[in-house]
């Protein structure tokens, strides 16, 4: 398909919608009863279906989030309209095999449900983004959505928390679907600090008309349309040293990196704290 | 009023019981404390000897009324009526007895107060004793306080007063009183006595003293002006001049009030010139549709010939000196009945201010001092601070929104935290599952329909109601505060536990570090008393309803840890003294 000719005027409802997918195969084992990524497929399908639907010059780009890699899988501004579906579910494919390839070998044990690499497919999207941006005076209107539903790795936050920023200041709107079972720390901060919409569906059935009510608004609609609000924003923080959620810490006064204990030299920048004054925690700790 | 205090004032007076009643004449003797009435017949039984101390309030008739009466009431209803020969009499005993109410009055206050009031260490004066009973006497969170900590012997008097020094300083200094405002009435016709009409236009004022009685008589006066207020109503200008032209007397009404703008001029000179008046977008008035405060202005701007322009008249001008007279309230005190009097008193009052004015060459120095120290030479200066990225003013409703997430996480787990997800299949299972999902869709496509009908209304209403609940949430509502909603009593307590741990927690945490035995006695008193309110805390937590818990919890919370906090750094101090010390006593 050609590129849109300049003299189309891009009226202030086009979007560029990119979805990360969580393809994390242990969170979906974990979930088979209630909700299988084959039902998750077809819904998102649908979706992005009917994104393409509303506006001819809308744009979809899905990326994977996998557990050790992360791709593009889809993009609808490269190849022709009727090679759109056909090409995703192949491209999946060779996504999974290829992470199931990085994986490790001598991982066999079931410990948990790790996380997935959200804080890698949130830069590539911010990349693709980015690219956009530089094509040129007219483009659409960029938002990412994640549908995710690992757990948070408290490993990714400083990454996370990076890409939020600089999503934050491209006014980029990080929209968030969380599908798994708690809450998600790294995305209700993301969504409330680039202004985008955080929901967790209560009926995951019902997930296809919680992305057309919800997720489906352009930018500009949002300014006179009411969306769900979540009822506050877990802003905890993971410390710089171990990584562990922490919700009192000590904090280094040059670069604002967080700790746990008390350090004599914060890592990040190298500047030396003072004594502490006594042992006592309630004494020296700050927020 | 008196210029010097008076002990003791005797007028002649008559006593009435009525103010119909003629009365039994007499002699009406005021000292401090009391006042007696001896009657000139000594058989008569009207004779009153009465302390002031029972005597709650005093009224009078106005000067230059049929009689000069005044009247003592009573707190129980009983009232003492005296009629005086003259004003400057009544006046005289109407000032004494002013004072002597209030002398009383406070007496009779500060007896109770002196005996809860327990003996002090200190030397005070009887000046600064007396500030403080005021001060408790005002406010009554204070007294509680007070009755609370010091009376209870948990703070001595010195360190209760020692953070409030402010307070009494402030309190020392007279408010100036609040004087009554002439009333607002903008669109009478009626000239009134008060002279209201003459405070806001000086030109009528003075067209009043030239004009009449010369020139014309007061009816006339008033006439013409009425005749000019009504030409102003129709706003046409041009009317305006033609009639002016006609009748130079209307004229005077008709022209702008000279007298006015040189009195802005001189305000405005008046104004500190070192004021950081900093314009910005608020102050654009010329671009506003809306101008002249809310009024729209007429777009007729017909460039009418510079001769009209003297017979313009804003409407803008005309309230703001309206508001300017209404504020600055009675200039002249004294009730006066002739609008001749008035106007010259009035007169007299402007010509007595631009006199001190011009006199005040000390001042104007001043300011040019002033205004020579403000302009400093730019390139002599220190280089500024690095300029600060702006505030991003958030909507406040977004905080409270995000805290309650926060409350729930300290407060409890997070619903669904508890549930950790096992996942015990291997990871090559887990990859060929996924990819056993993808070609399940491959093969047979997207499900038909996506969606089950009843899922989906099931949804939409979900999502509905849950946007529209948001709405009622906590802190939508300006207006509205956690505190107003929860019942009184307990709103009581709480603040008064707030205001109690407020006061504790700054002598305690001002008592460390413990150098001598009195901080450290001071310390334990303290958390004594601090233990004891903590668990007055819980017992609210618990006792209250429960969808009101939450919002109450969020209150006590942050109380209960401040309390914690402080315990914790009492018994960490108190092991690392014993440590130190070596001592241990039996049983550690």
């Amino acid at each position: 398909m050609s590129p849109p000719v300049p003299s189309k005027i891009l009226t202030d409802d086009v979007s560029l919608l990119m979805v990360l997918i969580d393809t994390n195969p242990h969170f979906w084992s974990s979930i088979k009863p209630h909700f299988s990524f084959s039902k998750f497929l077809s819904h998102v399908l649908a979706f992005l279906n009917s994104i393409l639907l509303l506006n001819q010059l809308n744009q979809v780009v899905v990326l994977a989030t996998g557990i050790n890699s992360c791709g593009y899988v889809f993009d609808s501004s490269s190849g022709s309209v009727s090679q759109r579906a056909e090409s995703l579910l192949p491209k999946l494919e060779e996504f999974a095999e290829n992470d199931e390839s990085l994986s490790e070998r001598d991982d066999d044990s079931g410990n948990g449900v790790g996380s997935s690499l959200l804080s890698g497919s949130l830069s590539m999207a911010l990349c693709y983004i980015q690219r956009v941006f530089r094509s040129g005076p007219l483009h659409p209107q960029p938002r990412i959505l994640c549908l995710h539903g690992s757990p948070d790795g408290p490993g990714q936050y400083v990454a996370i928390m990076n890409s939020i920023f600089s999503a934050q200041r491209s006014m980029v709107p990080i929209d968030s679907c969380v599908i798994g079972i708690q809450h998600s720390a790294f995305l209700q901060q993301a969504s409330y600090i680039t202004g985008g919409v955080y929901l967790k569906p209560q009926q995951l059935d019902g997930l296809f008309q919680y992305l057309a009510t919800v997720f489906a608004t352009d930018l500009h609609s949002r300014n006179f349309l009411r969306l769900p609000k979540p009822v506050g924003v877990d802003f905890r923080a993971s410390c710089f040293c171990h990584k562990n959620t922490i919700d009192m810490g000590f904090i280094c006064s040059v670069c604002l990196s967080i700790f746990c204990k008390h350090q004599k030299k914060c890592s990040t920048c190298g500047s030396t704290f003072g004594q502490a004054k006594t042992l006592d925690p309630s004494a020296s700790q700050q927020r | 009023m008196a210029d010097k205090q008076q002990q003791v004032v005797v007028k002649r007076a008559r006593h009435k019981s009525s103010v119909k009643d003629p009365g039994t004449p007499g002699v009406l003797k005021l000292t401090k404390d009391r006042f007696t009435f001896m009657p000139n017949d000594p058989s008569s039984p009207v004779k009153h000897n009465v302390e002031f101390r029972t005597i709650k309030g005093h009224k009078f008739t106005k000067d230059g009324t049929k009689q000069a009466l005044l009247n003592l009431t009573q707190d129980q209803g009983g009232n003492y009526i005296f009629e005086f020969e003259n004003f400057p009499d009544r006046n005289v005993c109407k000032d004494f007895v002013a004072s002597a109410i209030a002398l009383s009055g406070e007496a009779g206050r500060t007896v109770p107060e002196k005996s809860a009031v327990p003996i002090q260490d200190e030397q005070l004066s009887a000046a600064e004793m007396e500030r403080r009973i005021k001060l408790l006497q005002e406010d009554s969170d204070l007294q509680k306080l007070h009755k609370q900590f010091v009376i209870g012997g948990i703070l001595s008097e010195a360190e209760f007063w020692a953070t409030r020094k402010k307070l009494l300083e402030q309190n020392y200094s007279r408010r100036p009183k609040q004087r009554v405002a002439l009333k607002n009435d903008m669109w009478s016709t009626k000239p009134l006595a008060d002279g209201q009409i003459f405070a806001e236009k000086p030109a009528v004022r003075q067209a009043y003293l030239n004009f009449v009685p010369n020139k014309m008589t007061e009816k006339e006066f008033w006439t013409k002006y009425s005749r000019a207020e009504y030409l102003h109503s129709t706003k046409n200008v041009i009317a305006a001049a033609a009639e002016a032209a006609e009748d130079e007397e209307l004229a005077v009404f008709l022209k702008q009030d000279d007298m006015l703008v040189n009195e802005a001029r001189k305000k405005i000179r008046q104004v500190d010139p070192t004021l950081d008046m900093e314009a910005d977008e608020g102050d654009d008035y010329m671009h506003l549709p809306i101008q002249d405060h809310g009024l729209p202005r007429n777009d007729n701007k017909d460039v009418l010939d510079s001769q009209y322009e003297p017979y313009r008249r804003s409407f803008s001008q005309h309230l703001n000196q309206h508001a300017a007279v209404v504020l600055q309230g009675r200039v002249i005190d004294v009730e006066l009945g002739d609008t001749r009097s008035v106007a010259e008193a009035l007169a007299r009052t402007k010509h007595a201010e631009l006199a001190k004015d011009a006199s005040d060459v000390y001042l104007d120095k001043e300011r040019l001092e002033r205004i020579s120290r403000m302009t400093e030479i730019e390139d002599l200066q220190a280089p500024r601070d690095p300029a600060v990225a702006p505030l991003s003013i958030k909507d406040p409703r977004d905080y409270f929104d995000s805290q309650q997430a926060n409350a729930f996480s300290t407060l409890g787990d997070t619903v669904s935290g508890a549930k950790q997800l096992k996942c015990s299949v291997s990871t090559r299972e887990a990859y060929c599952s996924l990819k056993e999902c993808i070609s399940e869709i491959k093969f047979q496509g997207l499900t038909e329909p996506t969606i089950n009908s009843e899922v989906a209304f099931k949804v939409l209403n979900g999502l509905a109601q849950n946007i529209s609940s948001n709405k009622y949430h906590l802190g939508r509502n300006p207006n509205e505060s956690v505190l107003d909603s929860l019942p009184k009593i307990t709103r009581e307590e709480l603040l008064l536990h707030w205001s109690s741990i407020q006061e504790l927690l700054k002598h305690f945490w001002s008592s460390y570090p413990i150098t001598t035995k009195y901080l450290l006695t001071k310390a334990t008193k303290l958390k004594d008393a601090m233990s004891q309110i903590y668990p007055k805390l819980q017992e609210i937590k618990e006792s209250v309803q429960s969808d009101l818990r939450h919002q109450v919890s969020l209150l006590v919370q942050p109380m209960l840890q401040a309390l914690d906090a402080a315990f914790a750094h009492y018994d960490a101090d108190v092991q690392n003294r014993s440590a130190r010390s070596g001592e241990r006593p039996n049983g550690f």
